[in-house]
């Protein structure tokens, strides 16, 4: 709804976003509502990041969800080559695997960057430092861009991942406790 | 426990936590349509012109004189784009009605009177709410020159001001503050001429710490209000604040 008004981004001749795009999902002329909704949701985006946080930290989670190594990173890679059906065996792992350690890290990372580069571009004379910062106007606001594609990126994989790891690990996310079958 | 023990409390605590999950998607959904299918006021759901007018005040209460935009060199200066073009008759008697309110009765002004102020040259960001932005090159008079010079009770000045096209087909208001600005300018020259018709000669407001629809082109009217004045887009669901 926000972008409709100026398409501004692009590779080459393809743009962000095509005209269809925009008709199809009933985006297009509706600037204003755009913005009042971000301007509403932002808060809430802010508020659930930081209890999500402080919840992670308060009860000891974030141990399984930071990669506390140089070795994570590398298991990261033999994951992915695994998810992508190139190698067979995976690294051993905890609660999450190195992949989903260095991911569930990086999109705090990204949440906090869209906070900050939004409040550099929402406010760009209140918080001139902040703007001159993130690289000036236009880089903050690439760089705003940039990191929500990042998060639709992110969810179509975590979702497809969900998907084809079955109901067993939906199931475990929902309720919290993975089931294990035992042989004694 | 047995399998069949186990088995039961399994399907006890999925159920349960699908029901408490789904309860907590449907309470986000419904608070989704509410704030997307309230009453309306000036053409938004009233929860969102809520937050819009909380977040604009929070904004107005931490702006400060201080917080200036950035100026640029003047080869950094770039195309601007005449977008709106609401108001701008071409005729070509021009007088600028100035009412300072508070039962003081108005005075007409001329160019000249507002030339006759200290000129500013800024170099400066201008920011469309469409999301293009370019560097533009002003000089006039500073908003807060001019007010200390028409206002005869400056140590009183309203909380508001209302500027309009001469026939009020275009209008915006301001909040005091932002008004005088020491960025806020009343222009009348762009890049080294005066204002073509279509940026808004013979006078326009040119204030950086607001979005673009705020510099209102050809002002024929300005009026000092103790209470907060209509805005053109504001009414169409649009920020009344729109401050940057």
């Amino acid at each position: 709804m926000i972008y409709w008004a100026y398409p501004v981004y692009g590779i080459g001749s393809i743009r962000f976003f095509p005209d269809w795009f925009y008709s199809a999902l009933r985006l297009d002329q509706r600037l204003a509502a755009g913005m009042a909704l971000h301007f509403f949701v932002m808060w809430f985006f802010v508020l659930n990041g930081i209890a999500y946080v402080a919840y992670t930290i308060f009860s000891g989670e974030w141990r399984f969800l930071v990669p506390r190594s140089p070795a994570a990173f590398r298991d990261a890679w033999q994951v992915l080559l695994h998810d992508l059906h190139i190698k067979k065996d995976l690294p051993p792992q905890e609660k999450y695997n190195a992949a989903q350690q260095v991911a569930y890290s990086a999109i705090i990372l990204m949440g906090i960057g869209s906070v900050v580069t939004g409040f550099a571009i929402y406010k760009p004379a209140q918080l001139a430092w902040l703007t001159a910062l993130c690289g000036g106007y236009s880089m903050a606001r690439l760089l705003h861009f940039v990191l929500t594609a990042g998060y639709v990126i992110f969810f179509g994989i975590h979702l497809l991942q969900v998907v084809l790891a079955g109901w067993n690990n939906f199931r475990s996310m929902v309720m919290g406790y993975e089931v294990v079958n035992q042989r004694d | 426990m047995t399998d069949g023990e186990i088995e039961h409390d399994l399907r006890r605590k999925t159920r349960r936590s699908f029901l408490v999950g789904g309860a907590g998607a449907l309470a986000g959904f419904a608070g989704y349509k509410w704030i997307t299918s309230a009453a309306s006021d000036n053409a938004l759901p009233w929860p969102q012109r809520r937050m819009l007018d909380f977040n604009g005040k929070l904004a107005h209460d931490y702006l400060s004189g201080s917080h200036l935009m950035p100026t640029y060199p003047s080869n950094r200066v770039g195309y601007l784009k005449p977008n709106g073009n609401i108001g701008l008759d071409t005729s070509e008697d021009w007088t600028l009605r100035l009412e300072p309110g508070d039962g003081v009765s108005g005075i007409d002004l001329a160019l000249a009177d507002i030339q006759a102020l200290p000129r500013v040259e800024m170099i400066t960001r201008f920011c469309c709410i469409e999301g293009w932005s370019v560097i533009a090159h002003w000089a006039g008079a500073r908003f807060s020159d001019f007010t200390r010079r028409y206002l005869p009770y400056v140590s009183r000045i309203p909380p508001y001001v209302y500027l309009a096209t001469s026939g009020e087909d275009y209008y915006v208001g301001l909040d005091r503050k932002s008004a005088l600005h020491p960025q806020t300018l009343l222009a009348y020259e762009q890049n080294g001429k005066p204002l073509t018709t279509e940026h808004g000669a013979p006078l326009r407001l040119v204030i950086p710490v607001k979005y673009g629809i705020k510099s209102i082109k050809k002002i024929g009217l300005i009026r000092y209000t103790a209470k907060r004045p209509g805005d053109y887009w504001a009414e169409e669901g649009y920020d009344w604040f729109a401050g940057l």
